[in-house]
């Protein structure tokens, strides 16, 4: 078997097991109060770290570079409200236009 | 507040539609560019269903490096499934392979919009998981397809789009002190681990950021508490 085909039936096996441990395993129970906390701030530390990581890491490098002015500009777009398309197409455009004419 | 329909997750995510579709056209080229056949590619869109994963393998793999090299980064990516799966494990009923089969709908857009004061609601994350499931490995097809025709997403900056998206969903999230030092510090993890761990890792690590929610808030001392006696 291809080193593609075995990267793609572990890495969907072991991603369907993980997603559907915690629903299959413990559906309907709650999670205890303090465990809750913790959990309510994943998805801002993770969001977070994914902007972060998207927009500065190349591989194992940290670099500066039109996605940086992307991300900016799509910032821009969400403080003046704008809806998540836009902020997308705003941001893709930014980054794209300046590799454009660099 | 009314209780949500399918049609609501799925309204909620159309205006990411076009970048999803789009991100899934250039994991087809991408994939097809590293040398990942049509059928690999496309089953790989279908079972793992995660953008950053499958891109992991897709350029490992590109740029010669072994399958376990590949595999390793794609489930550290996706290792944040775990807990957030857990935490959305009470919006699930029924038998274990209807959770199993729903579960897989479960994404970052897909959790981050059904989260509702604590819970989660499984017809907003299922409405929104399935419209990105299907613009997803339609945007796959598609780029297998297209395959070298289509331009290098990068051209169009499309790599540009991703953290912004990220960044839109994490603003509404960062109202309350705590949950924006968990935003910073998850972020300043990731970047400081960047140079230092294999890709993947720092995603992963940046989830220590949530234990800020074990320090209690300091109740009436805390200044962002304001007295509610007051009538309005």
């Amino acid at each position: 078997m291809s080193a593609v085909w075995i990267c793609v039936i572990v890495v969907g096996m072991a991603t369907i097991a993980v997603k559907a441990g915690g629903p299959v395993l413990a559906a309907g129970r709650e999670l205890p109060q303090g465990a809750a906390r913790v959990v309510d701030l994943l998805a801002p530390a993770l969001l977070a770290a994914l902007v972060a990581t998207q927009a500065f890491a190349s591989d194992e490098a940290l670099v500066l570079d039109e996605r940086a002015a992307g991300l900016l500009a799509g910032g821009l777009a969400i403080v003046l409200r704008a809806p998540i398309l836009v902020v997308v197409v705003v941001a893709a455009a930014t980054a794209g236009g300046l590799r454009a004419i660099s | 507040m009314r209780e949500a329909r399918y049609s609501d997750g799925m309204r909620a995510v159309l205006p990411l539609m076009p970048a999803v579709v789009a991100f899934g056209a250039s994991f087809g080229v991408l994939a097809r560019a590293a040398g990942v056949d049509s059928a690999a590619a496309l089953v790989m869109s279908a079972t793992t269903f995660a953008g950053s994963a499958q891109f992991a393998v897709v350029s490992v793999l590109g740029a010669g490096g072994t399958a376990a090299a590949a595999i390793g980064a794609a489930v550290l990516l996706n290792a944040r499934y775990a807990p957030m799966a857990l935490a959305a494990s009470g919006a699930f009923r029924g038998h274990p392979v209807r959770r199993l089969l729903e579960a897989q709908l479960l994404v970052d857009e897909s959790w981050a919009l059904s989260s509702r004061g604590g819970g989660f609601d499984r017809k907003l994350l299922l409405g929104v998981g399935g419209l990105l499931y299907a613009g997803w490995n339609a945007g796959t097809a598609i780029g297998v397809l297209a395959g070298d025709s289509l331009t290098d997403p990068a051209t169009l900056g499309l790599d540009a789009a991703f953290p912004a998206l990220f960044l839109a969903l994490v603003a509404p999230l960062v109202r309350t002190r705590t949950a924006l030092v968990a935003a910073l510090m998850g972020a300043g993890i990731a970047l400081a681990l960047t140079p230092l761990t294999p890709a993947g890792v720092p995603v992963i690590a940046a989830t220590a950021a949530c234990l800020v929610g074990l320090t209690r808030p300091t109740g009436a001392a805390d200044p962002r508490r304001l007295p509610q006696e007051a009538p309005s």
